[in-house]
């Protein structure tokens, strides 16, 4: 369990990151809190040829507020943020069920959404929040919609060259409501089936993660108590709930199901 | 003998504690290497089952840094085969020779100058396998047309015996009731945090083997490595660290790779080390078996057992390795349990699967055997209408009956299990309990309670394994039996005194409580007694039963340590006496000094006396021995052969364990709650309070994993599932709930301290104990099938699952509930299905549309060899795959089989193409079914379905790319817009 030889570059500015994942093209791969990539360097199912370690880069290293929004440049661990559970009360709830201290003491926020794996949960969080991502090569600066980032299982929207520079979540409103909860087969184990929900008015929405290959959400504009269970049941069916070594597609749909049906209540109360 | 012993030792602290809490114990990863020492990695198959129709070394050599490659060719050319322990013409080797059996075989091993480099060759290994089907199901594997996995075999059964005992068809005949349950144990295991180490280096001109490993014993292995190495004992010396980072009889299973790495450090003429990774410990070091179990019992109106049938399919995996069949007779003595049951059949097959081979593990026979017989026993009480906790009572073993022969053999040394029940009742709120569950269910809460009562047995008998043969075989082959205890006391210059174990301890602390025995019987500081536990066997004094095995420590070990220091004090006292001018027996040995009795001013000092024989020999009384180096061995008595009626003690103490739970089900999640967990505890005399508590919260820790958590998991294709701590999911702190531990005490007349084991009782209690609380919660005597997972519960609690709304399109559901992937998914295609056929027919067009394809050729017509890159996101591997096109219907479908094979891993599957006209061009249809293997399945599971789809998805993608592009002017690429 040793990993394949690599080259490896500690950037201390963006710039010289930028340049060098240019000039390395797609066989390199930014290494942030490495709590994911090291251990598949370690197994040898991922084999860059040159690792640019970004976690010096003192510019991208603080969380900070800017119109309205929480900006979490690339080096904030998940274990930062959580720290400053003030700041969302969504990300309060759901960053405790992120690993364990010790892998959100190194692992990052922005290096999640850039593994995109789909039982995670801070990408569960920046889809049903309507967060971007602020992404930038040597030459260029763009900003993706959460919905549009996560393109499937472990892929996203970023193309080589490209690496995460920030995610954008706004700000939590007077009138919004937040619940989260998951179940996974030990506490800090990757979930099984995750739920985010959110209230505004009559408007609530819901994200499910863990079922399908990128976080699904459904919006409804309202809905009566009286009509939940169907609700859930058509999003429970509608999803592509699969078989695992840890669980049925059958239990995912209970658990969206029953899961959703919590987080509802638990913003509607 | 027993007042003389009570050397209780709970307010002494642990001397292994300071150096393990404080992270500088020396583990063999710490320890240094010889210089020179290379560095070995293990090239392993990827198949379950399969020829080996050639290796390729030659680009692995020629990596710099490398040393040397062994194969099957060179283990077969410079040792002899693993000793197997039943009469069949079974071969196992430490690395495949001809064929591979289970995935994670050792193929291949590299020697180089880092693990690094050598890891990096192993790639450079190319190996073509032809596969053969795999046979994963025990009972399958007894099929007729089931594959036979070794050829000169001709079924997957290595054994089969018949047991009888009493008159179990009369009493079968004469029962009121016949009970039954079958009951299936999966494959799990105790895992260590440390994984296997050896060091190995062999002596060209003495041609010997020095070899350093983490072996935990017993040490009757030592024999087996010899013989393989071809060696005499002598020329094998076999050395353990200091330190160990656990074993549960896991380490045993070391001893293949001890021959592996002393053959590596040969041919490479250098010393060797290898240290085992967790993905290599998890999918291929050591399992305990899964078995198939049916008991029936004879049972009276009032729930009295009268005889029990049992038949048991072992599943042992791809060989007999020593020391199996052990797991099976272990308990041999003991399958009537803590019940007086007179009458006993036994029918017990030994049947291989492409798994992992199967070894010593914390229980060892225990959790399988005990899960069917106490779920039988719930069983019993609810066919009949009685309550379980009474089926127990009338049938355990009265009091008075000590000691008591069991129907197969074994002799309840001591205990009082109604004494041991009532008390755990009443300390342990038994009647508090049931209120608690009825006030649970009174408001709809799923709770139940559970039970378990268990003969924990430890100290094996050497010679139960004999068992497995045939009277008349172990006639020929001779008696084994016994359990050779060896210790060792030294007495230095200085007067010092030091203790050598032979133990092998796992930081159970060992070296406290026979460092506190011998400072009991020689009057002096505990803190000045050296306990030596690293064990040479070149040095030490040892016999086959020495080890970490079968809870033998407190009641055989301790005993040895003991006889051995009275012996030196005996003599000790001699020499004071002519010194003091009292009788030796008048000598007192207290607070360091030596007095005679009544007389404690006179007194001269321990070390004087102790040093006496170094510095003046001349001096001791005459025709006394010097006092210098005393070691005792000890075998109790009581451990004979197997007698010609198969009547076994299959070991010397047994301990007693009841335990009670109360737990409940979230109806919401699944998931169990264990909300109370009493175990109560008879181990005889408790030598040191904290050590016991430790020894019994591991086990449950353990007995947690095993029910709730963790499954050595296996595809229908034999790929290997849990190689991760993610998939196989040990229980952490968070998990694992307080029990309850209480104890009443009788000892053992049988051992010196009046000790028994205690280490593994847990695990043989209590997943049966929280299955049959699940099974009452759940009001249904569903076959519980560990572990017992809120998947697995969810269906059992809720019932049917509310329907899919009308007018959504039915899911697809995998057919066999296994994990075949499966998929499908459509394209338009803006080519005619002519030009579309075409590009499938054309290596060129091949190529261009496979995803990270690098080459294509046609090999045979329709027949395509292709060099690729797949992967998802940052997960990438190289492959080599192979497709052919079959049942071609141009240009409407054709259906495409393949296989893939790179260093990650392997996959196969076929998918079946449709090519329909639509406007602007093709639909094009497919739909896949693929199985995945190898290291991406071991480590990737949660992720490979989602994976499949993404790869096959761009395949057919390209291909719509492609026919776009081979079309100018026709705008219809459907999936350009979305990558």
């Amino acid at each position: 369990m040793k990993p394949a030889p690599f080259d490896y570059l500690r950037a201390d500015d963006i710039s010289a990151a930028l340049s060098a994942l240019h000039d390395a093209g797609e066989d390199a791969r930014v290494l942030a809190g490495g709590q994911s990539l090291g251990a598949m360097l370690n197994m040898r199912l991922a084999k860059p040829s040159l690792l640019i370690d970004i976690m010096h880069i003192e510019a991208l290293g603080a969380i900070r507020e800017e119109k309205a929004a929480l900006v979490i440049p690339a080096c904030v661990t998940q274990e930062a943020l959580l720290r400053r559970s003030d700041l969302h009360p969504l990300l309060a709830k759901a960053l405790p069920w992120t690993g364990h201290v010790q892998t959100r003491a190194r692992g990052t926020v922005c290096g999640s959404i850039a593994h995109a794996d789909p039982s995670a949960e801070l990408p569960l969080c920046l889809a049903l929040l309507g967060g971007e991502v602020s992404i930038r090569s040597r030459r260029k600066r763009r900003t993706v919609q959460a919905a549009d980032f996560f393109r499937g299982m472990m892929l996203t929207d970023l193309r080589p060259g490209e690496m995460i520079e920030a995610v954008r979540i706004p700000l939590a409103r007077k009138n919004q409501r937040f619940a989260f909860t998951e179940i996974g087969r030990r506490h800090g184990d990757f979930a099984i089936v995750a739920v985010a929900a959110m209230r505004e008015g009559d408007t609530l929405r819901l994200t499910v993660g863990g079922v399908n290959d990128t976080p699904a959400i459904r919006e409804w504009a309202t809905l009566d108590t009286a009509d939940i269970p169907d609700a859930l049941n058509d999003l429970a069916w509608s999803l592509d709930a699969r078989d695992d070594l840890h669980a049925t597609a059958r239990y995912r749909r209970d658990l969206m199901r029953n899961l959703g049906r919590i987080v509802i209540e638990e913003v509607s109360s | 003998m027993l007042d003389a012993c009570d050397h209780r030792s709970e307010d002494t602290l642990r001397v292994e504690d300071p150096p393990l809490l404080t992270g500088a114990g020396a583990f063999i990863d710490d320890l240094g290497t010889p210089p020179g020492t290379l560095h070995a990695a293990i090239l392993r198959a990827p198949h379950a089952h399969a020829l080996i129709e050639g290796i390729d070394v030659g680009e692995a050599l020629t990596l710099p840094g490398v040393s040397a490659v062994l194969t099957g060719d060179d283990v077969r050319r410079l040792s002899r085969p693993l000793m197997v322990g039943v009469k069949a013409p079974i071969e196992a080797w430490p690395l495949a020779v001809g064929k591979v059996r289970y995935a994670g075989e050792p193929v291949a091993v590299v020697v180089a100058e880092s693990r690094y480099v050598a890891e990096d060759a192993l790639d450079l290994i190319h190996v073509s396998y032809r596969r053969l089907p795999p046979v994963m199901d025990p009972e399958r594997a007894l099929a007729d047309d089931a594959p036979a996995l070794h050829e000169r075999l001709d079924s997957n059964l290595a054994s089969e015996r018949h047991f009888r005992y009493g008159d179990p068809e009369a009493a079968f005949a004469r029962a009121a009731h016949e009970v039954a349950i079958t009951v299936r144990y999966p494959r799990n295991a105790v895992t260590p945090i440390e994984t296997y180490g050896v060091v190995a280096q062999y002596d060209p001109h003495e041609d010997a083997y020095d070899v350093l490993a983490n072996f935990q014993g017993p040490f009757s292995i030592h024999a087996v490595l010899s013989r393989a190495l071809d060696v005499p004992g002598n020329r094998l010396r076999l050395r353990t660290p200091p330190d160990s980072g656990g074993s549960f009889g896991i380490k045993q299973g070391v001893f293949p790779y001890i021959v592996l790495m002393a053959l590596a450090a040969r041919v490479a003429g250098a010393p060797v080390k290898w240290i085992e990774d967790r993905l290599e410990h998890l999918t291929a070091s050591v399992s305990a078996t899964n078995r198939v179990a049916t008991l029936r019992a004879a049972v009276e109106a009032d729930g009295r057992v009268t005889a029990l049938d049992l038949d048991q399919i072992e599943d042992v995996g791809a060989c007999l390795r020593a020391p199996e069949p052990a797991t099976l007779y272990r308990m041999h003595g003991n399958y009537t349990g803590a019940y007086a049951i007179p009458n006993l059949a036994i029918r017990n097959r030994l049947v291989m699967t492409n798994k992992t081979p199967t070894g010593l593990n914390r229980g060892f026979g225990g959790p399988q055997m005990y899960f069917a017989l106490e779920r039988l026993m719930r069983r019993i009480a609810l066919e009949l209408g009685l309550d379980p906790l009474d089926v127990i009572r009338r049938n355990l073993i009265p009091a008075d009956a000590f000691p008591y022969t069991t129907a197969s053999g074994a002799q309840y040394d001591s205990g009082d299990y109604q004494t041991a029940v009532a008390t755990a009742l009443e300390d342990g709120g038994y009647a508090a309990l049931l209120e608690r569950r009825e006030a649970a269910r009174a408001e709809g809460r799923l709770y139940g309670i559970g039970l378990a009562a268990v003969v924990e047995p430890s100290v094996s008998n050497m010679g139960y394994l004999s068992t497995a043969l045939t009277p008349e075989e172990r006639a020929k082959a001779g008696p084994k039996n016994g359990a050779q205890a060896a210790a060792t006391i030294d007495l230095d210059p200085t007067g010092a005194v030091s203790v050598q174990l032979d133990s092998v301890p796992q930081g159970q602390g060992h070296r406290t409580v026979a460092a506190r025995l011998v400072a009991d019987i020689l009057g002096i500081d505990p803190n000045t007694v050296r306990v030596i536990a690293e064990f040479d066997t070149a040095k030490d004094a040892w016999s086959i039963a020495a080890g970490n095995y079968s809870s033998r420590f407190a009641a055989a070990s301790v005993g040895a340590v003991k006889i051995a220091a009275e012996r030196l004090r005996d003599r000790l006292a001699r020499i004071a006496a002519t010194q003091l001018n009292a009788p030796a027996e008048a000598v007192v040995f207290e607070d360091g000094r030596i007095f005679a009795e009544g007389n404690p001013d006179n007194a001269v000092p321990f070390a004087r006396v102790a040093s006496a024989s170094h510095w003046a020999p001349g001096t001791l009384p005459d025709g006394m021995a010097e006092a210098i180096r005393e070691t005792a061995f000890w075998t109790p008595p009581e451990l004979a052969a197997p007698t010609p009626e198969d009547g076994i003690n299959s070991s010397l103490c047994h301990a007693f364990i009841f335990d009670f739970c109360g737990i409940e089900i979230d109806r919401t999640t699944g998931q169990v709650h264990v909300d109370r967990y009493v175990t109560m505890h008879d181990c005889g005399r408790v030598l040191h309070a904290g050590m016991v508590e430790g020894q019994i919260r591991g086990a449950y820790a353990n007995a947690i994993g095993a029910t709730f958590y963790e499954e050595y998991a296996y595809g229908d294709d034999g790929a290997f599932l849990a190689g991760t701590f993610a998939d196989y999911p040990v229980p952490t702190a968070m998990e694992v709930s307080d029990p309850l531990i209480l104890h009443i005490e009788t000892p053992s007349p049988v051992t010196p301290t009046g000790a028994k084991g205690v280490g593994e009782g847990n695990c043989m209690s209590t997943p049966v104990c929280l299955a049959n609380g699940v099974a009452d919660a759940l009001g249904s005597e569903a076959d519980l099938v560990l572990p017992l997972s809120p998947a697995r519960l969810m269906p059992l609690i809720g019932g049917e699952e509310p329907q899919p709304p009308a007018g959504a399109a039915p899911r697809p559901e995998p057919a066999s509930g296994g994990r075949t992937l499966t998929g499908s998914g459509s394209a338009q295609v803006a080519a005619s299905p002519q030009d579309v056929w075409e590009m499938l027919l054309d290596p060129q067009t091949l190529k261009s549309i496979i995803p990270g394809c690098h080459a294509v050729e046609e090999v045979a017509p329709h027949i395509f060899r292709a060099d690729v890159t797949l992967g998802v996101g940052p997960v990438k591997g190289r492959y080599i795959a192979r497709v052919a096109l079959r049942d071609l219907d141009p240009p409407n479908s054709v259906l495409l089989e393949g296989e893939v094979n790179g260093a990650l891993g392997t996959g196969g599957g076929t998918g079946h193409v449709t090519l329909t006209p639509a406007e602007g061009g093709t639909t094009l249809a497919y739909r896949y079914e693929a199985e995945v293997g190898g290291k991406v399945a071991s480590v990737g599971g949660r992720l490979l379905d989602g994976a499949a789809k993404i790869v096959i998805g761009q395949f057919f993608e390209a291909l719509g790319r492609q026919a776009g592009g081979a079309k100018p002017g026709l705008l219809a690429r459907l999936f350009g817009g979305r990558s």
